[in-house]
């Protein structure tokens, strides 16, 4: 508990400790907010701090140092091979080498295209010999804008790796100057295996989270603020420009015109976070509660039950979920069987009505999800100390009472943070919903808007949508990731502050 | 024995009996549920296992038992591209399998056991990474495979090398298991003289079997089921589908009412392999997936 809580709270009614709960939320919010900024400032002032610091250290490094260090300065690697440290000082001067190489044969040339993306298009061009016209490909805004991104990324390790190399030369004269040796390159090598294990580890998984997330994620962000799209694919179409804040322009004002984005954003939206929510607390709640009968003394065939509930983990998806949705379609089975017990005359709408299929789509999901919960919920039911149970019996409690007092608290307690990347992850369902109803019924009060909007769509079955075919609107997409990460960020930002404790991940060893 | 001792023991018994009765009751309730809870759980499966064999008519339809019984739609799968899709899953799956165990475990590795400048900084940028949808980098990661000609026909390299190469991302689970190894073990080895290279090929790789069985399986399930990517890359090239994506066309509009019990028969095929590796594995899954939510 909190311990600036004030006497009187232990004294409220339950009803009296939720509104005072809610109401300290609300009040912190603004000093939360206020905070959130001062420690952006903070970052940022302690940032530029730095940076003045490292100048300053370059400087003394430089008019301190004698004449290995300063040619250190032109010469990446210089000092090293200069003080024997032959093979550190050759990767260096590699790396110099490339760079400049690299700069020269095109990094500058992706630069200086980047402030426009390009300036001839592909054209029309008549041949006189032939008689015919044939197109002419010029600039590519595509690869403009990703190599441009890669040069700034290539730059930005060039600069760190020049600065470790002018730090290399005090450290180096430092340890000199105590009459120490110097690291050989066979040290080097070994300590690759040894103290510095942790960079061989990380080098390669690093790399390729490098090249192919931190780099699309910098391009698609980019993406928003130009206007690429299927028309203007930057190659064979046409180019495409930097405009500015104008997508998020038309996504998020309001227009009383027929084409209202920020109207659509917001519906997909609302139904995005509600679809989240009980996709997310049905599953767990249901979840929770078949483990603890599978759990409960006396009840046999443990292992069978859970073993029937996993094989939906076990099938692909695709599978299950496709089938499960032609289950439900007009002519599916589920329809056929109830039709013939005579419980119904007309196919019940599953997929064609917004509300049918809404909430058809959330029960199916619990079918996908319960499974999992009950094996989560199974580890951590264990691990309850069975005397608080004995103890509160004896007390006199309930199965109700014991189950709100302990069980439920317990797991809430342990899979705080688990249930919040639940949460975000099934803002990001796609799967669910796209093999289920492929974002179906349509929506015609949203069908002018590309891709096709429908009742159940997310916003990730959305962006998936506007991306495919040739009306691709990847700008707008790109748009729609950006906000989609805004949500999620500040979900997790609020619930993170919330919860009781964020656990010290060093209390594990 | 006294009146008072025996009318006590009488309450006892009474009330034994009286709990041993709403035991007996609540227990029959629980049955029934997970009885009904085990029907609905196997109802798609049987019923997709039943379809399969269906040879009358090879549309949906609104019965489940057969009228004629037999073996022409896996006779169909065999002639049609299904083959080529199988084989291509197969292979993803063997390579990504083996591939993402050795990245993932190096990175979770990395992050569970040293301790360096920038690490809390690099795991709250990964953490920071993951709330972008992935979805969004596909437009461009397919540009750019298109620019190496690793899609369409050629779509298998270029899919394994998407899969893997971002696969460091998800160290948590591992991470989870390797901070549970206590770490007075390699303090113990460091003392002794073992580099930490050693360390990790001799003492923490015997103890993780359990985590490199999960994640091998999990890595290998994962491309079984993959349909976006896939489709991304490999769009309109049938010899480039996986599973998901080919048969995934069997039940579009124009396809279905030919297709569906083709896709019935397809569906367990592909799901016997998977299915049976995973229930013989099922116990280092459920203690991945215990742990992983527990550490967060």
């Amino acid at each position: 508990m909190d311990k600036n809580k004030p006497l009187e709270y232990l004294m409220l009614s339950r009803w009296g400790k939720i509104k005072y709960n809610l109401k300290a939320f609300f009040i912190s919010i603004p000093r939360g907010i206020a905070n959130f900024f001062l420690k952006i400032g903070k970052a940022f002032r302690n940032f530029g701090r730095a940076v003045a610091d490292d100048f300053t250290d370059l400087a003394t490094t430089f008019t301190k140092g004698g004449i290995k260090t300063k040619l250190s300065f032109f010469i990446m690697g210089f000092g090293s091979i200069a003080r024997g440290q032959i093979l550190r000082g050759l990767v260096f001067l590699l790396f110099q080498a490339v760079f400049i190489f690299y700069m020269v044969t095109s990094g500058v040339y992706w630069l200086s295209m980047l402030p426009s993306l390009g300036k001839v298009g592909p054209r029309e061009i008549y041949s006189e010999v032939l008689d015919t016209y044939h197109y002419e490909y010029n600039d590519n805004s595509f690869k403009i804008l990703l190599y441009g991104v890669l040069t700034l990324f290539f730059i930005v390790a060039f600069l760190y790796t020049w600065r470790v190399n002018v730090r290399q030369n005090r450290i180096a004269d430092e340890i000199l100057a105590k009459g120490k040796k110097l690291k050989s390159g066979k040290d080097d090598l070994r300590s690759l295996v040894d103290d510095q294990f942790h960079k061989t580890l990380l080098a390669l998984p690093l790399t390729g989270i490098l090249v192919f997330t931190v780099l699309p994620i910098v391009f698609m962000i980019l993406v928003a603020f130009t206007n690429y799209d299927g028309t203007h694919d930057g190659y064979i179409n046409n180019l495409f420009g930097w405009q500015g804040l104008e997508n998020f322009r038309t996504m998020l004002s309001w227009s009383s015109g027929e084409h209202n984005y920020s109207a659509t954003f917001g519906e997909i939206l609302t139904w995005t976070l509600i679809w989240a929510f009980f996709a997310t607390f049905t599953n767990y709640f249901l979840g929770m509660f078949v483990a603890m009968m599978i759990n409960k003394k006396g009840i046999r065939f443990k292992k069978g039950w859970r073993t029937i509930l996993v094989l939906t983990i076990a099938i692909p998806q695709f599978i299950s979920l496709l089938y499960v949705s032609k289950m439900f379609a007009k002519n599916g089975i589920v329809n056929g069987i109830l039709m013939d017990l005579n419980l119904i005359k007309e196919a019940l709408p599953f997929w064609e009505d917004p509300t049918w299929a809404r909430v058809t789509v959330i029960l199916i999901n619990i079918w996908i999800g319960i499974p999992y919960l009950m094996l989560i919920a199974t580890g951590i039911l264990m691990n309850i100390p069975q005397d608080l149970y004995e103890s509160s019996r004896i007390d006199g409690a309930g199965p109700v009472k014991q189950y709100t007092k302990i069980t439920l608290p317990y797991m809430l307690f342990i899979t705080g943070p688990y249930l919040l990347t639940q949460f975000t992850s099934n803002m990001n369902n796609f799967n669910v919903i796209y093999l289920l109803t492929g974002g179906g019924p349509t929506n015609p009060k949203n069908s002018w808007a590309s891709g096709n909007v429908g009742d159940t769509d997310l916003l990730i079955t959305w962006l998936f949508k506007i991306t495919t075919g040739p009306e691709a609107q990847y700008y707008l997409a790109s748009v729609i990731g950006i906000l989609v990460f805004v949500v999620v960020a500040i979900i997790s930002l609020i619930v993170y502050s919330l919860l009781p404790s964020i656990k010290n991940e060093e209390d594990f060893q | 024995m006294s009146k008072q001792d025996k009318r006590n023991r009488e309450e006892i018994t009474r009330r034994h009996m009286g709990l041993k009765a709403s035991a007996r009751i609540s227990n029959t309730i629980i049955y029934i549920i997970l009885i009904l809870m085990s029907i609905v759980w196997l109802i798609p499966f049987v019923f997709i296992l039943l379809q399969s064999f269906r040879v009358e008519l090879k549309c949906p339809v609104g019965y489940v038992i057969p009228q004629q019984w037999g073996l022409d739609n896996y006779i169909a799968l065999w002639t049609s591209d299904f083959k080529k899709w199988y084989l291509n899953t197969f292979i993803i799956a063997l390579v990504t399998a083996a591939l993402q165990t050795v990245i993932v475990l190096c990175m979770s590795y990395a992050l569970s056991r040293f301790r360096f400048k920038l690490r809390k900084s690099l795991m709250r940028f990964l953490l920071i990474l993951g709330m972008f949808p992935g979805m969004l980098t596909m437009i461009i990661l397919y540009r750019v495979l298109k620019d190496l000609n690793l899609t369409q026909a050629n779509a298998l390299p270029g899919l394994i090398l998407v899969y893997i190469a971002s696969s460091g991302m998800g160290y948590y689970v591992s991470k989870g298991f390797f901070d549970t190894i206590p770490k007075s073990l390699d303090e113990a080895a460091r003392i002794d003289g073992a580099t930490r290279f050693q360390i990790l090929r001799k003492i923490i790789l015997p103890l993780a079997k359990p985590i490199v069985i999960y994640t091998v399986l999990t890595a290998f399930m994962g491309p079984w089921g993959d349909f976006v990517l896939a489709r991304y890359v490999a769009f309109g090239t049938s010899s480039g589908y996986n599973v998901a994506v080919g048969m995934y066309s069997w039940l579009t509009n124009d396809q279905i009412n030919n297709c569906y019990t083709m896709f019935c028969a397809g569906g367990v095929i592909v799901a016997i392999p998977v299915t049976i590796l995973f229930l013989c594995l099922q116990r280092y899954y459920v203690e991945g997936v215990t742990g992983g939510a527990v550490k967060g």
